[in-house]
């Protein structure tokens, strides 16, 4: 036996068959969409006068100029991880969760708002709490799209859109009146002390946020790869039909994905307001659900490659408000490179299936 | 027959990533020969008519039409050379006439289009070789059969002299396949050549007067269709002895498990599409139910499985009441399932195969470890079936979807007779299998009934159904209108009953048959 392992050929063997498990197509599909998005991005640049080079250049600076500029960058990552994991886990079940914003929204308010009493409670357990109130208030809001989905048929699609324009309306209405702290904005009262994310470098917003994402990311991956829920997740996922025929339900599995998936975004939106903004403020989500579609894209939904897709697009994110700080191009050039980047991955998507009709 | 071969192939060579599809195929056809293109599936027939059809482009080799070389780079140099083909899936448009379809794309035009003159021309080439079809009938109101023929028809309009018919009976009921061998031999009396691609062994020693058979992308043989025998090609074609016949022992038939009792059910668009189904299945017996496609089967087995609801009507299995019990209750209660569609509801093609082979019995104990999955519980399982099962996978965690159709179709076989039921539904068995897999899902079959398991075998393949079953019902318009035991059926009377032949039947004795609940 041993003698076997250790041959060439033996080992050739393994090698070709770890090899032959990856995903090469999507793999590629993903870097091969992001460069050409970098490329695209640059003939813009390039057309209206402006210097791609440059603008890479303090996109990177920008980035990872100094520790500070990379502890901003890890910042801008942190939500986008969140709601990246959170398209990719309603994906993962077969579902298009474009309702992450509205669920971080409720999510963020439900924290912001129980971290605001002093409630006298040990730092840890309150920070606990209140992000506990922002997954079960975002679970809510993402299991309501499913619910609908699975009673009446609705497409999850159009109910988490219109979902997301409820939640932005209530947590306007909350913070404009019956919540809104004294003084002209609209905004809570700011976090107790006791609930505020420890923040891991002085002077930079970098808090353990970054390392709460990670672990989130963790248990997803855990539980798509290790867990029964997982497994009859995936399994209506990919293919309804059989895993119907496997007597796991379409609609219970679909549910509870948008629960999952709600819950992750909001924790996102308690993350954010606890270790950011320290309230929550009217609008201070510049659209991180919406992001999160493009960043669970880019990895094919899943959930363990997250954070690095998520990583690309904080770099950006950082990079181009650095961008627009110290050079006259546009900030807006990292929002295009975002958009080509749906594009080019969406695009051989619909030149497959546009194929695979003309063949039948 | 002695002159230069009208269609000569030499050394044709196609590889694909992985796969040699043809490995230096010659072969030569001769003018108004029928001349069959034998092997499984997989064995690179398809690969090759669709170099030949100018589909593909080989990778080395050469093809000659009556002794002169030719480049077939497209169909329409295919076509310019006369060569026709009717591909397994019609490629007719459904609002339109048989006229319009047949002169589609090349159309009799003076300054407009003239739907006369179309009629005309299609009236005269149906005539010309027998063909039989109604040029103003629209394609979506005639049957599959003389679907086929409008195909035949567009062929022949464009001049085609030599015909490519790629599976052709795959989708006929028997009694259409007789017709389409009346085609057949018109068109050869005709002057035409025809090229059959196909697996099945009778209708090419029915058919044809010289055979090439293929096997792993190499052509094995040509033989004189009068000099061989079935035997002989099924080994040629599979490598080894093949058991054609299936060998049953006598039925032991044992209590009632399954009991269907008036079952109604309605199809996607709310009709009525199985309209008071009663059948039992003993223990031990397998009844099988002949029918064409579309007669209430796929409506018949969701509803038995709990994929569908009933609208009337009970199911018991094993005397208990399961009618509109959800499927996860009937897959505990014992009552496995083999799907109709591998593709569509038998496996998950993104997962592997050991993920495949516990699917629907993936919350078993030793398949999880609380809520967790118990890896080394299914692995350890998953290689005991994929050896028992004779699965043919470079590993259980391969993905499923690097496997041929006939070990796929072994996972979704093994996976629910391995988990030893008291009662299968078990839907086209062998659709889309290879000779190989097929004889050997029969004998797992008839183990299971010889084990006292009560099977449900639902089929279009009569040869199946009548090889198989120990009785057999046959399924028409939603309703089973002849039951009889196997061998007292003559495949004439079955194709008479599929076809809808029900005055045949004595309907008032019927009535009361069906009325027998459980």
């Amino acid at each position: 036996m041993s003698t076997a392992e250790h041959s060439p050929s033996s080992w050739q063997h393994n090698l070709q068959l770890w090899l032959k498990n990856i995903n090469w197509r999507s793999l590629g599909s993903g870097v091969g969409a992001f460069l050409l998005s970098l490329l695209v991005g640059s003939l813009f640049l390039s057309l209206n006068g402006y210097n791609p080079f440059i603008a890479f250049r303090e996109i990177f600076t920008g980035a990872f100029g100094n520790k500070y500029a990379l502890a901003e960058m890890l910042v801008k990552t942190t939500p986008l991880i969140f709601t990246g994991l959170s398209v990719a886990v309603a994906a993962q079940a077969g579902l298009f969760n474009i309702g992450a914003e509205g669920q971080l929204l409720v999510g963020a308010l439900a924290a912001a708002q129980l971290a605001s009493f002093d409630l006298g409670l040990p730092a840890v357990i309150h920070v606990i709490l209140a992000l506990l109130a922002a997954a079960v208030c975002g679970g809510i809001w993402g299991g309501i799209a499913g619910f609908i989905k699975q009673r009446f048929g609705a497409h999850e699609v159009i109910v988490t859109i219109m979902m997301n324009y409820i939640a932005f309306l209530l947590t306007s209405y909350l913070v404009n009146y019956p919540w809104k702290a004294a003084g002209m904005v609209p905004q809570t009262n700011p976090v107790v002390a006791a609930a505020a994310l420890p923040n891991l470098l002085r002077g930079s917003q970098l808090t353990i946020g970054i390392f709460i994402a990670i672990a989130i990311v963790v248990v997803v991956a855990v539980l798509f790869k290790s867990t029964i829920l997982g497994y009859e997740m995936k399994a209506v996922g990919y293919n309804p039909q059989a895993g119907a025929t496997g007597g796991i339900s379409i609609a219970v599995m679909g549910a509870l994905s948008m629960v999952l998936a709600g819950a992750v975004a909001g924790i996102g939106g308690g993350v954010e307001i606890l270790g950011v903004h320290g309230r929550f403020i009217q609008g201070f989500s510049p659209g991180f659900g919406y992001d999160g579609v493009a960043v669970s894209v880019l990895v094919n939904s899943n959930p363990a490659l997250v954070p690095i897709s998520s990583v690309l697009f904080g770099i950006l994110r950082a990079g181009g408000a650095f961008l627009e700080r110290n050079t006259k191009i546009p900030g807006d050039f990292t929002t295009v490179i975002q958009g080509l980047v749906i594009f080019f991955m969406a695009a051989p998507r619909i030149f497959e299936a546009v194929l695979k009709r003309r063949s039948k | 027959m002695n002159s230069l071969p009208v269609l000569e192939i030499t050394n044709i060579t196609k590889a694909f990533p992985g796969v040699l599809a043809n490995d230096h195929i010659s072969f030569a056809i001769q003018q108004g020969e029928v001349h069959a293109i034998l092997g499984e599936n997989g064995a690179g027939k398809t690969t090759l008519m669709n170099i030949i059809y100018g589909l593909y482009q080989p990778d080395e080799g050469e093809i000659k039409i009556s002794g002169k070389p030719v480049a077939i780079h497209t169909p329409a140099d295919a076509l310019k050379l006369g060569i026709g083909m009717v591909h397994q899936h019609f490629m007719l448009i459904d609002p339109l006439t048989v006229a319009e379809n047949v002169v589609l794309g090349n159309e009799p035009t003076r300054m407009v289009f003239s739907l006369d003159r179309a009629v005309r021309i299609t009236e005269e080439l149906s005539r010309k070789f027998g063909l039989n079809v109604d040029p103003r009938a629209r394609i979506e109101d005639i049957p599959v059969g003389v679907r086929q023929r409008v195909e035949i028809l567009k062929a022949l309009y464009r001049d085609a002299s030599i015909l490519i018919l790629d599976e052709p009976t795959a989708v006929l009921t028997p009694l259409e396949v007789n017709e389409l061998y009346d085609t057949i031999a018109n068109l050869k009396a005709a002057g035409k050549t025809i090229i059959f691609i196909t697996h099945k062994l009778n209708e090419t020693m029915h058919i044809s007067d010289r055979i090439t058979i293929l096997r792993d992308g190499k052509a094995l043989q040509t033989l004189q269709t009068a000099e061989t025998n079935p035997q002989e090609l099924a080994r040629l074609m599979v490598g080894r002895e093949v058991v054609l016949r299936v060998n049953k022992t006598p039925c032991q038939r044992g209590r009632q498990v399954i009991c269907l009792g008036d079952v109604k059910v309605h199809d996607n668009r709310g009709l009525e599409a199985v309209r008071g189904v009663s059948l039992q299945v003993c223990a031990g017996e397998i009844y099988g139910v002949a029918g064409i496609e579309g007669n209430g089967q796929t409506e018949l087995i969701e509803a038995i499985t709990g994929l569908r609801k009933m609208t009337g009507g009970k199911i018991e299995i094993d005397g208990k009441d399961l009618s509109n019990a959800r499927p996860a209750e009937l897959l505990e209660a014992g009552l496995g399932h083999v799907p109709e569609d591998r593709n569509t509801r038998g496996v998950v093609s993104q997962f592997s195969v050991a993920e495949n082979l516990v699917l629907g019995y993936h919350k078993q104990q030793r398949f999880r470890n609380h809520q967790f999955i118990n890896h080394s519980g299914i692995d350890a399982y998953s290689s005991g079936v994929v050896a028992a099962f004779d699965i043919k996978t470079t590993g259980i965690h391969t993905c499923i979807d690097t496997l041929s159709g006939g070990n796929a179709q072994k996972v979704v076989v093994g996976r629910v007779f391995s988990q030893s039921p008291k009662a299968l539904v078990v839907a086209q068995p062998t659709r889309g299998v290879d000779v190989g897999a097929t004889e050997y899902i029969h004998q797992q079959m008839l183990k299971m009934r010889d084990a006292g398991v009560a099977i449900l075998l639902i089929s279009s393949d009569l040869e199946e159904v009548r090889s198989l079953s120990d009785r057999i019902g046959v399924l028409y318009q939603g309703q089973i209108v002849a039951e009889k035991l196997s061998e007292e059926f003559t495949e004439r009377e079955l194709g008479l009953f599929m076809a809808g032949a029900a005055a045949a039947v004595d309907r008032k004795a019927w009535e009361e048959l069906n009325n027998e609940y459980c």
